[in-house]
């Protein structure tokens, strides 16, 4: 069995602050991770490899820095690992990147394409749908429980008001939420691993069969317009009052408003 | 001269910390309350190659080095000093004389389960009547042709009734002084072998000190530990490797206490004001971080010398000399830092002072360290 698992490199949200002057993210020395949902969804594969000796490659787009992504999933017990990394890739929205990540896995065997259901720091949840939809493949998204039997996966999908149970026949893709799974740490041995016996192998623009137009921040439908920082209207009201009548406050103004 | 770590030691550091904070620290509080062995601790320590980090991976070891055990130590310590000596006593005391002495048979049968965490390791060489003098050994072993007959008792060893495999010292000619010392592997499962009494401590007091006790005790030929009469070489360069250890616990306790401290500092108000805008507080703080960062530099020095298997025993004692008389120290200034919170047990640097006092004890007291410094400037 086959997997490939997408994943982003980001800011780790918990440590990033917000300039006091500007109200934009400071990313400088903010440590970088990968992206929750995607970490549970590289545990998934990792189980199932447990489980059933599974190969499981690791994907990502970005900068040579995301190299360290990589190398913990490896150090996790990923066996391979890809850097999809180039200039020509740079300012791709979702679109794009989606494009861009199909045409890597289309290089790539594969039974199983796992993707985070989405990044902390964009929040669109696209990538992973539009993967599928460009590689023609069925996709479950909101992953929440996972099995496997033969050729089929039998999947517990999270959904606003339900669940869904769903059984799926591979090749397919499917998005996984943080709450799937509680990921392994990476291994002593699997962190020597990821440095010394394992490689991160890199494509760029020439290893993958694509048109230029697809590519990049050209290859982007999405225009930003503009980007702000939601102002402060006006101050809260503060009340110093002991805990039985802070209570009567709340539930009074949320009886006003109508909220219950 | 390079300080920067490699890509690997910042991953296994990141790796640590986040190991720490979630499985170790939460427990700390309760396993020094109730002298409770973390067993619980210990499989996952064991899942993560923690038990083994320094022995190549064909011995079931992580095929990392001594500078990535030691940082190990040092990051458990941060939360945890028990759980730190149980990682230490383990790995620098048990699998790795069996690294270093073993022959391939011993290695395979006893190295292998050791460094894959599946079993646990102790050693065995002080006894009521023989610590710093270690050459006063009583406990004695007597060929009996196709077996070995151990019979004495050792005192204050780590990790003792969890333990599976022990490195027992035993005199096999008392004639011969330090020279008739002898070293084995003997199994608890050993027909004459018991764990007698528990230590009841001062600190580090979930990590289980107990007697150890040979009573006509049938140990197999083949378990001979190095030759016979190099007992003592076995045990003084074991214990070269285990001041590393020792001395990354005590580096780590510091680190703890003081990262306790500066968060403490900044929270607490008197006089209307953090006490981490008072003079005093900046100047203790100072020093504290020093002492600290001056330990680290000569644990890592040490571990390095080791790695690079150069001759490392003098830096090795400087290293736990110093590593753990600055423990001992700033522990202190963060329990006065934390005034009158810092001597309840809900804060953890009550908890680090006491843990940190044994580290200037065992495995060679601070005395002893001296001798061995002082030995190789006057030799």
């Amino acid at each position: 069995m086959n997997i490939v698992v997408c994943i982003k490199q980001v800011p780790d949200t918990n440590e990033v602050k917000l300039d006091p002057k500007t109200g934009t993210l400071i990313r400088d020395g903010v440590p970088s991770i990968i992206n929750p949902d995607d970490k549970a969804g590289l545990e998934a594969a990792l189980v199932l490899k447990d489980r059933f000796d599974a190969k499981v490659t690791v994907l990502t787009m970005g900068p040579p820095q995301a190299d360290k992504a990589l190398r913990e999933a490896l150090a996790m017990g990923a066996d391979d690992a890809i850097l999809l990394t180039d200039r020509a890739f740079a300012g791709a929205d979702t679109w794009a990147t989606s494009m861009t990540l199909a045409a890597a896995i289309r290089k790539i065997d594969y039974d199983l394409i796992i993707a985070g259901r989405q990044a902390i720091d964009g929040d669109t949840a696209q990538v992973g749908p539009q993967i599928a939809e460009k590689l023609e493949l069925p996709q479950v998204s909101y992953v929440k429980e996972l099995d496997r039997d033969g050729d089929h996966l039998f999947i517990t999908r999270e959904f606003e008001d339900r669940m869904h149970k769903i059984k799926l026949k591979m090749p397919c893709l499917i998005t996984t939420l943080a709450e799937l799974n509680e990921p392994r740490y990476m291994s002593v041995a699997g962190i020597m691993d990821a440095y010394r016996e394992k490689e991160v192998t890199t494509w760029t623009r020439a290893d993958i069969v694509i048109d230029d137009a697809a590519l990049g921040l050209k290859g982007s439908p999405t225009r930003v317009k503009k980007s702000f920082t939601k102002a402060v209207k006006a101050p809260g009201k503060k009340y110093d009052v002991d805990a039985a009548q802070a209570a009567q406050i709340i539930l009074d103004n949320l009886k006003e408003k109508y909220i219950i | 001269m390079n300080f920067d770590l490699s890509k690997e030691h910042l991953m296994l550091q990141e790796m640590y910390r986040k190991f720490t904070e979630t499985e170790v620290k939460p427990l700390a509080e309760e396993v020094d309350e109730e002298e409770r062995f973390p067993v619980e601790t210990v499989k996952k320590l064991a899942r993560y190659g923690f038990m083994g980090i320094p022995f190549p991976k064909e011995y079931g070891g992580a095929g990392a080095d001594n500078l990535a055990y030691a940082m190990a130590v040092e990051e458990l310590s941060k939360a945890c000093g028990t759980t730190g000596v149980i990682v230490s006593a383990h790995t620098s005391l048990c699998a790795a004389p069996i690294y270093e002495w073993g022959t391939e048979e011993q290695k395979q049968k006893y190295l292998v389960p050791l460094a894959k965490g599946e079993k646990l390791g102790a050693f065995g060489l002080t006894e009521p009547n023989a610590g710093t003098d270690a050459a006063g050994q009583q406990t004695k072993a007597v060929d009996m042709g196709d077996h070995w007959l151990l019979n004495g008792s050792k005192i204050f060893i780590t990790n003792a009734d969890y333990a599976d495999v022990y490195v027992i010292m035993a005199m096999t000619d008392k004639s011969q002084g330090t020279r008739g010392i002898s070293a084995f592997i003997v199994e608890k499962e050993f027909p004459g072998f018991s764990v007698g009494k528990k230590e009841k401590k001062m600190g580090i007091r979930g990590s289980a000190t107990c007697e150890l006790i040979m009573e006509d005790c049938i140990v197999p030929k083949e378990n001979l530990l190095g030759k016979i009469g190099q007992g003592f070489k076995v045990a003084m360069k074991t214990l070269d490797g285990g001041r590393i250890g020792i001395a990354s616990q005590a580096l780590g306790l510091a680190q703890g206490s003081l990262d306790e401290t500066v968060k403490y500092v900044k929270e607490r108000k008197q006089f209307g004001r953090a006490i981490a805008k008072f003079q005093n507080t900046q100047f203790q703080l100072a020093d504290m971080d020093t002492k600290t960062e001056a330990s680290r530099l000569l644990v890592y020095k040490a571990a390095k010398k080791k790695d690079a298997k150069l001759p490392y025993s003098k830096e090795a004692a400087m290293a736990k000399l110093y590593a753990s008389e600055a423990a001992m120290e700033v522990t202190t200034k963060a329990v006065q830092l934390h005034g009158g919170y810092g001597y309840t047990r809900e804060y953890g640097v009550e908890r680090m002072m006491r843990d940190a006092k044994i580290t200037e004890i065992y495995e060679g007291t601070s005395e002893v360290q001296r001798m061995v410094i002082s030995a190789s400037l006057l030799k």
